[in-house]
């Protein structure tokens, strides 16, 4: 389930997904395009962060823009070994994003550092922890990122879909 | 470009997150013995080059109620992945688009496409829009749904 997001907190995401402005008090400046109040805004994503409708703000570096690198990967991990598995492989600090997903290949994780050997050093880990094989996908090029999910647009697709 | 040493410490000072209070450039820059303004031209350099995407907020895509993510896959043809994979990235819904290596036999794929909806028939809507731009230069596809994010804590790097 999830929660019902109050349209302001959704303003404010959806204005943050632009990027926060370079300016000595940006809290204050988006709250300001918002007509809302710079404690506000502040307090707001102190309590949103809390409660993990936002997993982060600030800086995302692509850190591949200075030499590091990502890498997609996935494992088939019996069933019964599962969240064993998971721990070990989100154990690791380079390991920034994990997914369990349906598919006979049912684990997906990303992992990052600032050089592809010490991504490989740590996906050779993650095989010599688990003695399962990892595939490796690293990216050959991106298309698009960038988050567009419409936030702002009224709940109607499962109407619609149905 | 290679990173220097404020750099590193810039990232490691930020990665988890910005500091909430009225002047977070300026806490950054009390942390890194240097001033707000400094903090904030080296993120506007970072941001030019590229090395930083945006200063911005990331959403747990299910509290926000896109409770279903489904990673398509595609096996395009080589000459038009390129060309394909650019429209199917600038498609609404679609979040990440990227051209990976194939692990044949056990995976065909070379086109990823990750998808947001709030429900699987949103997605599979989606993915029929993905089909259709696709056309005849895909051979196979296929969806992998998500039932559990184990972790997502975004990059970390040493500090140091």
């Amino acid at each position: 389930m999830f929660d019902v997001i109050h349209p302001d907190d959704l303003r404010l995401i959806a204005r943050l997904h632009g990027g926060l402005p370079l300016v000595e008090r940006p809290y204050r400046a988006v709250a300001d395009e918002l007509g809302l109040g710079e404690e506000h805004v502040i307090a707001r994503l102190q309590a949103l962060l809390a409660d993990g409708v936002l997993t982060r703000f600030g800086p995302l570096f692509q850190i591949e823009r200075a030499g590091g690198a990502f890498v997609l990967a996935a494992m088939q991990v019996p069933a019964a070994r599962f969240d064993a598995v998971a721990a070990q492989v989100n154990a690791r600090p380079e390991v920034a994003h994990n997914y369990r997903r349906e598919h006979a290949l049912n684990l997906w994780f990303v992992a990052a550092a600032t050089s592809a050997d010490a991504v490989e050093h740590a996906i050779q880990a993650i095989e010599a922890d688990t003695g399962l094989t990892v595939l490796r996908f690293p990216k050959e090029r991106e298309f698009f990122v960038e988050l567009k999910l419409p936030l702002l647009e009224p709940v109607e697709a499962d109407h619609a879909a149905g | 470009m290679p990173l220097d040493d404020f750099d590193r410490r810039l990232i490691a000072a930020t990665q988890a997150g910005l500091p909430l209070v009225p002047r977070p450039f300026d806490a950054v820059g009390e942390r890194l013995g240097c001033s707000g303004e400094q903090v904030r031209r080296r993120l506007q350099a970072m941001l030019d080059q590229g090395l930083v995407r945006r200063i911005g907020a990331v959403p747990n895509h299910y509290r926000l109620g896109f409770t279903a993510n489904g990673m398509t896959v595609w096996d395009v043809a080589d000459e038009r992945v390129d060309e394909l994979g650019a429209e199917v990235g600038a498609l609404p819904g679609v979040s990440h688009c990227y051209r990976r290596p194939r692990r044949l036999p056990q995976w065909r794929y070379n086109l990823f496409a990750m998808l947001h909806g709030r429900s699987r028939a949103e997605v599979e809507a989606q993915r029929g829009q993905v089909r259709a731009l696709l056309g005849a230069a895909c051979r196979a596809d296929d969806v992998l749904y998500s039932s559990a994010i184990l972790k997502k804590t975004g990059l970390r790097l040493n500090e140091g």
